[in-house]
């Protein structure tokens, strides 16, 4: 008996150094592999080009967003908010006067923490392992409990069909139909294939940078290593990866 | 039981009236399969005829959650054939022309009516030359 329960300890401590070694290994590989997609927004490089709209034209165009003109009904991805309310400032006197009153562009956060995932009761929601927020409106259901987990405003339910209001639908992307939420998806059909968000190319100020904040050297690294960036309620916990350099 | 003959008769009567669907379809024409627009040249989808078939709905199915859910867009079909996983850019628009010549003569003879074009937009059918010279005029 002595000798089998020997037997048995060292090959137990045989399997368990080389499941050690193989997670370590896997850590070690897929760490190399992982992203971790951000966007920081230049506020002021953005103001410079007071009142353009081409981000969120083009971000709408792209993916057949109607536009909604009964407010209770609107259907956003990306819009513009009072500098002073998307960022909860206490103190807007403190403001530099460049910003007080001014606007600031607002997304989907693709929060590291989110709540959204976390209620929605079919996964049709979940964060990818590179920082994407996703939608599988395949899977809605339309409960709406994301839009309500939310702290952003940044889902938008679609109380009426949205085909009639998409003036010019393009068949690269689907439209969506009555019933379910929609939301920035960081442009995941783009990056599949090697591009960046539409936003980010359309903007004619290059006031939007995008890309992997675990990349050294990568330029949205670079941008936060050397400007001050604040987030959009951070006391929530969510870890937006949606940065506004101020 | 005074009168059989009537009983009988009324009961010719019912049983006609009440089977009377199945005898007016096997009187009337016999309908005929859709006539398909097939792209012109290609041999087979990207699995065989059959399969495809009975069974595209299963492998549509299986793209859509390729797509959205591992975010693989790259499909090889058994020949090595590399093709894009898309309702409209490759069924309906690399592949074939026109879907109301395809999928919704098929669709409208069996009587199913998909949803996917609730949200998947069709792209527009290409001009007539540009068709003609892919050969396909139907
Ligand atoms: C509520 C809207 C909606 C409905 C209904 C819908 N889809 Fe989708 N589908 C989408 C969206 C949005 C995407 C994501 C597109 C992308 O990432 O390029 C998508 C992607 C896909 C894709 C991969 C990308 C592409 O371009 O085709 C497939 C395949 C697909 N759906 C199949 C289906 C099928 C089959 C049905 C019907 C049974 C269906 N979908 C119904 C919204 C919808
Ligand atoms: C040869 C006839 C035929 C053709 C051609 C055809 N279909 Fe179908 N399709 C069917 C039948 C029959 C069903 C229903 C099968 C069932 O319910 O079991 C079906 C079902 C479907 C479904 C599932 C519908 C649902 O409610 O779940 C989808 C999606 C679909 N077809 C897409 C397509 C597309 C896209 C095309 C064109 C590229 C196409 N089909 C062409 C016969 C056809």
């Amino acid at each position: 008996m002595s000798t089998s329960r020997r037997v048995f300890l060292r090959l137990a401590a045989t399997a368990a150094t080389a499941a050690a070694a193989g997670s370590a290994l896997g850590c070690a590989a897929s760490g190399g592999a992982r992203r971790r997609l951000a966007m920081a927004i230049d506020v002021r490089k953005c103001l410079d080009v007071h009142g353009c709209r081409a981000c969120v034209d083009a971000c709408h165009e792209a993916h057949n967003v109607p536009a909604i003109p009964d407010r209770a009904h609107e259907v956003k991805w990306v819009w513009k908010e009072p500098f002073e309310r998307a960022l909860a400032v206490r103190e807007p006197a403190t403001l530099p006067a460049a910003l007080r009153g001014s606007e600031v562009l607002v997304l989907c956060n693709h929060c590291d923490n989110p709540p959204c995932t976390r209620v929605c009761p079919t996964g049709a929601t979940w964060k990818r392992d590179d920082g994407v927020v996703a939608m599988d409106e395949h899977r809605c259901i339309g409960c709406r409990y994301c839009v309500a987990a939310c702290p952003y405003g940044s889902r938008s339910f679609n109380f009426v069909d949205p085909r009639p209001f998409v003036a010019h639908p393009t068949s690269d992307y689907p439209t969506r139909t009555k019933g379910v939420v929609e939301k920035c998806t960081f442009c995941e059909e783009r990056l599949a294939v090697g591009r960046l968000p539409a936003c980010v190319d359309a903007c004619p100020a290059g006031a939007m940078v995008f890309g992997d904040l675990d990349e050294r050297g990568s330029e949205i690294r670079k941008l936060l290593n050397e400007r001050y960036s604040v987030r959009r309620r951070p006391e929530l916990g969510t870890r937006p990866q949606v940065f506004y350099v101020i | 039981m005074r009168r059989p003959t009537l009983l009988v008769a009324g009961l010719a009567a019912f049983v006609a009236l009440a089977t009377w669907p199945v005898w007016h379809a096997l009187a009337g024409p016999r309908p005929t399969a859709p006539e398909l627009a097939r792209p012109v040249g290609a041999t087979e989808c990207v699995a065989p005829t059959d399969y495809m078939r009975a069974s595209h709905m299963k492998l549509l199915v299986e793209w859509r959650d390729r797509v959205v859910r591992d975010g693989v867009r790259a499909y090889t079909d058994r020949h090595g054939r590399v093709v894009t996983m898309s309702l409209s850019k490759t069924c309906i628009g690399a592949c074939h022309t026109d879907k109301t010549k395809f999928c919704d003569r098929c669709h409208d003879y069996t009587g199913v009516k998909p949803t996917c074009w609730d949200c998947h937009v069709v792209p527009p059918v290409p001009a007539p030359p540009a068709l003609a010279a892919r050969g396909e005029v139907r």
